[in-house]
């Protein structure tokens, strides 16, 4: 059975590039089951999604532990906890990863000897992100080798078909490009065995103690703990204010943010970025245009380029 | 035949569309909202004909959907979790109103704390209402039941409302291969609904489901309605064999995998039973003796169909995704009743719980459940209810209220 893992962040598509890879591997014969997993659906948060194929009726239900591959739409996600991007890899899951980052960095960073691909990440090309999940599910169908051009295109061409013909030719270029661009890795997928029921890793159950309800009870005793959640993780753009061009009205960027995450102090707004999830809607409400938004992967890359100018500069 | 691929609210909503219903009373709730959209977007196309109305609640849903049965049109609405808690009340009063009509339910993990992912805590609350129960392990399965459901509820010698349960998630959110039927086909298997005299009708003024004081006539209507139940389990097996001449498919009221010859034998409810036939799988091509049980008719409780099944087994293990406080797990205890003084009953009926609120059962686990069940069996000693938990699982756990207790101090909470 193969069994792949797509994971990438809310509105990126992770579903329908599943979905895309589901109904491919459906329509070359293989029986399939493919399902997103989310909880309170939200733009910019980590989701992940999932695709099972065999050629016998498939019984295995539900999240998918260890995976043979794993596509990363998004590299941030690759650090981040929550989304369990690397969970349950062994020696031979293949990742193929959306990131300007080589495959050799991303070997080092993680200390992983597994086979790592790269989508170069099309950063000037704005436009590109809306396709990712469709690329994403290009570059799958190749790798694992036994799922035809023919059957891509149609594929995408049956899970699209509600959104019209020029949706889909972007798309159906996109993916086709990627799954071109993966020629050289064609196949390199493996299907894997299910458990051993002779020879299998014993769970380690454990006898649950009572704890009183003071500890038993889901309470957390503490006012507005959710400004521990750094909701700022979901962004994909960053709103940045030009201060030069603010006109320091005091209220119409705080009052339309929906997560309250700008305050204005003496007539100057600043944006908490640790809470700001990326809407934009006070890039669309400001009257003088002041707010800009700016890719968080570039200004992140930014950010971290001077904070090393600046570590250099007081070391030497 | 078309095979296509389907979710389990997919598969629901075609249940619906291919039963021909008329009237939908609607009220969304996760994960169970893309059965109403599904049919919304139908009936807005005109590909089906029939009307949808959303209510402010589950409890007018249901009265809703009673009223129009009651009136003698076919009538389907779905629900989840807290949705068919709220509407509990309902559920009680209109099962004695004898009107049939199909309540599509999405099991979720109850509240409190709030969950969204499966288990059957939702579903076996309504466990003594009066509505039959189908439980669904594949989409198939949702399609077909749904369509199996209708036969049921509507017929003479039954006349009650009928629940099909199908897994949030692992059905709801899951596409899978499903064979479409042939429309006509459908209907003509599915027939018409006649009310008979059980019916509203224009210029014929009847009371129905009118008070009674005493507990003498209560009595009577109370065991009416089981009695009725009692006849849904000769019947489904009729209306089932008949389904399975005409598409192929076979829906035994209790699904046996591998049973025949296993020593050993596993019992449980829900999509998850499909996670248990992978693993009897695997423990088959080891040399292993194990089966399956997985009953599809809960209410009636196919008690005889158990006995039959289970005669002569060494031992058996139930994995009830639920849990009754104070008790444990529910189709355990109903087990253990149906099984209790039986000549050739089962010498060991352990317990495990696992599944609540959606937590994974592993394969692994299912072959540790096999060999503590075994080895218990042939030491003939007890063997104490287990729930599937991990250490690891206990130490995240542990972190988590770590990390809160940390939070409190940080964010200035009480102590």
């Amino acid at each position: 059975m193969y069994r792949i893992r797509f994971h990438g962040r809310g509105g990126q598509g992770m579903k329908t590039a599943s979905r895309i890879l589901g109904t491919a591997f459906f329509l070359q014969g293989y029986e399939i089951q493919d399902a997103p997993r989310y909880g309170a659906e939200r733009r910019g948060a980590p989701i992940f999604a999932y695709v099972r194929a065999d050629h016998s009726p498939i019984f295995e239900r539900g999240i998918i532990h260890q995976a043979d591959l794993i596509i990363v739409a998004d590299d941030s996600l690759v650090p981040v906890p929550g989304a369990g991007v690397l969970a349950g890899i062994s020696d031979r899951t293949v990742l193929l990863i959306n990131s300007d980052e080589t495959a050799d960095t991303w070997q080092h960073r993680l200390n992983i000897h597994n086979l790592i691909l790269t989508l170069p990440v099309e950063t000037e090309d704005r436009e590109a992100l809306r396709f990712i999940g469709a690329t994403c599910s290009g570059a799958a169908a190749r790798l694992i080798g036994d799922i035809s051009r023919d059957v891509l295109q149609q594929a995408i061409r049956d899970e699209l078909a509600v959104l019209g013909d020029q949706v889909i030719k972007r798309n159906l270029s996109k993916a086709l490009a990627a799954f071109d661009a993966m020629a050289e890795h064609a196949g390199c997928v493996s299907q894997s065995p299910a458990a051993d029921a002779n020879d299998y890793q014993q769970p380690d159950w454990v006898d649950l103690p009572f704890d009183d309800a003071r500890i038993s009870a889901p309470d957390i005793h503490a006012a507005a703990n959710s400004v521990e959640v750094r909701t700022g993780l979901w962004r994909t753009l960053r709103p940045v204010i030009d201060y030069e061009r603010c006109n320091k009205c005091w209220w119409v960027c705080s009052t339309f943010c929906p997560d309250g995450a700008i305050a204005v102090n003496e007539g100057q707004p600043v944006i908490d970025y640790d809470h700001c999830k990326g809407c934009m809607v006070c890039v669309a409400q400001c009257p003088p245009h002041a707010i800009e938004a700016v890719s968080e992967q570039l200004a992140q890359a930014q950010e971290s380029s001077v904070a090393d100018t600046q570590t250099t500069g007081e070391s030497s | 035949m078309k095979r296509m691929l389907l979710t389990g609210n997919g598969a629901a909503a075609w249940g619906a569309r291919l039963a021909a219903t008329d009237y939908i009373p609607a009220f969304p709730i996760t994960p169970q909202t893309e059965i109403i959209e599904n049919i919304a977007e139908w009936i807005d196309k005109g590909d089906m004909d029939a009307r949808m109305v959303t209510l402010e609640s589950e409890h007018s849903m249901i009265t809703a959907a009673a009223s129009a049965a009651a009136s003698g049109v076919r009538v389907f609405s779905a629900t989840s979790s807290q949705g068919l808690l709220y509407g509990m009340e309902m559920l009680y009063t209109v099962a004695g109103w004898r009107a049939p009509f199909v309540l599509v339910n999405v099991s979720r993990g109850l509240a409190s704390p709030i969950t969204l992912e499966p288990d059957h805590n939702d579903i076996l609350a309504a466990r003594d209402c009066g509505f039959l129960q189908i439980h669904c392990a594949t989409c198939q399965e949702v399609l077909d039941s749904t369509l199996i459901a209708y036969r049921l509820a509507e017929h003479e010698q039954i006349r009650l409302p009928t629940l099909v349960n199908l897994d949030g998630f692992y059905l709801s959110f899951t596409r899978e291969p499903v064979e479409m039927p042939d429309a006509a086909q459908a209907r003509a298997f599915v027939g018409e609904f006649d009310a008979e005299n059980v019916r509203f009708r224009a210029s014929a003024p009847v009371s129905q489901a009118v008070a009674v004081l005493g507990g003498s006539p209560y009595s009577y209507f109370r065991y009416e309605s089981h009695l009725a139940a009692l006849n849904a389990l000769p019947v489904y097996d009729g209306i089932a064999a008949e389904f399975a001449e005409q598409f192929g498919r076979h829906y035994d009221a209790i699904e046996a995998y591998h049973c025949e010859d296993a020593d050993l034998v596993l019992v449980m409810m829900g999509s998850f039973a499909t996670k248990a036939k992978a693993a009897v799988d695997q423990m088959r091509q080891a040399g292993q003796a194990v089966g399956l049980l997985r009953p599809r008719l809960l209410r009636p409780f196919p008690a005889q169909h158990f006995q039959r099944l289970l005669a002569g087994k060494a031992a058996v293990a139930v994995i009830d995704q639920n849990i009754s406080m104070g008790m444990g797990g529910v189709l355990h205890s109903e087990l253990s009743s149906a099984l209790y003084g039986q000549p050739q009953a089962p010498a060991l009926l352990a317990s495990f719980i696992g599944g609540l609120g959606g937590r994974d059962i592993s394969l692994e686990e299912f072959f540790e459940i096999v060999k503590v069940t075994r080895r218990a069996a042939e030491q003939g000693e007890p063997l104490p209810p287990r729930l599937l938990y991990t250490e690891n699982e206990l130490r995240e756990m542990r972190k988590l209220q770590a990390v809160a207790s940390v939070e409190r101090d940080e964010l200035g909470g009480g102590s």
